[in-house]
């Protein structure tokens, strides 16, 4: 069961109130959770990753074992500790403004 | 009795303001969707509980919501607006190629027959069309594939497609406007497009006459004389009365024809509303007063209203989506400031109260007219 954590905006267009866990069949990647994520919910879909270029979007940060993963591969396998549900995958609206 | 309700889009949510006739006493619910920013807002003119709402944000992008119930509740639907083929390029600030990229939904104009088909217009410009309720959204690609394309560039808001007019005397013409693009018609449903901008004049651009590139803010009709279309260019207030073929300028005795919003009386085919901004740089109104404009002869001679309105201290702006008027026997009129006020008129515009003071910057005013 991987954890995901999302930022407030999100939660409130997702309707949930606390972490989302999802079953991810293959190898954990940014990738497969996001695609995991915007399945269940998918008013989320655009709002994370362009909807076209598959691209996160330029103020999402993806984070997790207080490592910013958001240059990583899509396809990169995520941390073991996100895998294995010990730790939650962060999506985070970067601090932006003044 | 009839009721009145004010679609109120702002920067950090959705308000909306609803009165009975008289219009004295105002009601206000919102934060909708708090802290996204909502360019507009409008309902359909073929069932007022159907509304539909372009909410977005520099963060997470585009959401489109939809309400069935008059606002009391929302969805959130089809929010994937991917243009047609591939996109090419128009010019960017700098005049070089730059790709063309969806960014948000500046407005969206309901059918005026059927509440599931909606029109956006976007930015980077372009025109899509949804017909189950904003579910699904294609490009009306034919506009962008005019040819001019190439030479499109944006004005300092982005290069938006802002203003959408659907004739109600003939379904297959429509009009819309694009910054700093121009003005453009349809009159086959929106699969060709052409320019009408014959007679604008725009000293900003190196030919002031040229068939695109010129900066309009907005047009407005009146629908029962569909031809006659009124502009407030970036300079200028224009008329044209042969559906956009020419226009000719009607900024007569304003003190600045500089501004953002026009309208129309909704009982009087002649008598037009603009708010006058001292300047391209200096985005308030002259001398800090707050002051509405109108014609009654459809242009050149204009009379200033100002009462009940700031006229000291004043520097706010009125947006080019921020005025509108309701259909009530006394005309209703009503805009919303970059300062967070939204002012009614039960007159016409000669007396003016704030219905709300300080919300977020109001970016859109729609109003519904519900019998």
């Amino acid at each position: 069961m991987i954890r995901v954590e999302l930022p407030a905006p999100l939660r409130t267009l997702a309707r949930v109130d606390d972490e989302v866990c999802l079953e991810i069949g293959g190898p954990v990647t940014q990738r497969a959770v996001l695609d995991a994520l915007e399945a269940r919910y998918p008013v989320l879909s655009g709002t994370i990753r362009d909807h076209v270029t598959r691209r996160r979007r330029p103020f999402v940060r993806f984070f997790a074992c207080a490592e910013d993963l958001s240059h990583q591969s899509p396809d990169a396998l995520l941390p073991d500790a996100v895998a294995s549900g010990a730790e939650a995958f962060l999506v985070v609206g970067a601090m932006a403004g003044g | 009795m009839s009721r009145v309700r004010v679609l109120v889009g702002t920067r950090k949510g959705a308000f909306i303001l609803e009165s009975d006739g008289k219009r004295r006493q105002w009601e206000v619910s919102g934060p909708h969707f708090g802290g996204w920013e909502i360019y507009h807002i409008k309902g359909s003119p073929a069932d007022p509980n159907r509304i539909y709402a372009s909410q977005s944000s520099g963060w997470f992008g585009q959401i489109v919501q939809r309400s069935d119930d008059g606002g009391k509740s929302w969805e959130a639907v089809g929010n994937k607006f991917a243009y047609d083929g591939v996109p090419g390029t128009h010019q960017w600030y700098d005049g070089t190629a730059h790709p063309w990229e969806f960014k948000r939904v500046w407005h969206f104009e309901p059918s005026l027959t059927d509440p599931d088909t909606v029109y956006a217009g976007v930015e980077d410009a372009a025109l899509f069309k949804s017909t189950d309720g904003g579910q699904t959204w294609d490009e009306l690609s034919g506009l962008r594939g005019h040819g001019s394309g190439p030479r499109w560039q944006p004005g300092a808001g982005g290069m938006c497609l802002h203003t959408i007019l659907l004739d109600p005397s003939d379904p297959a013409r429509a009009f819309i406007a694009i910054s700093a693009a121009g003005a453009f018609r349809t009159d086959d449903g929106g699969r060709k497009w052409r320019p009408i901008n014959q007679g604008l004049r725009s000293e900003q651009i190196p030919d002031p006459t040229a068939e695109v590139g010129h900066c309009v803010h907005r047009i407005a009709m009146h629908p029962s004389r569909p031809n006659v279309l009124f502009m407030q260019k970036h300079w200028d207030v224009m008329r044209s009365d042969n559906a956009g073929d020419s226009w000719h300028e009607v900024s007569g005795n304003l003190p600045t024809d500089f501004g953002f919003t026009i309208d129309v009386h909704s009982h009087e085919p002649e008598t037009i509303y603009v708010v006058p901004i001292k300047s391209d740089s200096e985005h308030y109104p002259l001398d800090g007063k707050l002051t509405v404009y109108r014609s009654r002869t459809g242009g050149h001679e204009w009379e200033a209203l100002g009462s009940g309105l700031p006229q000291r201290d004043c520097y706010v702006n009125v947006l080019r989506d921020a005025m509108a008027v309701d259909s009530l026997d006394s005309c209703g009129v009503y805009f919303g400031t970059t300062g967070g006020q939204v002012y009614g008129s039960a007159d016409a515009g000669d007396t003016w109260a704030p219905i709300v003071r300080d919300l977020p910057a109001v970016v859109s005013v729609e109003v519904q007219t519900l019998s």
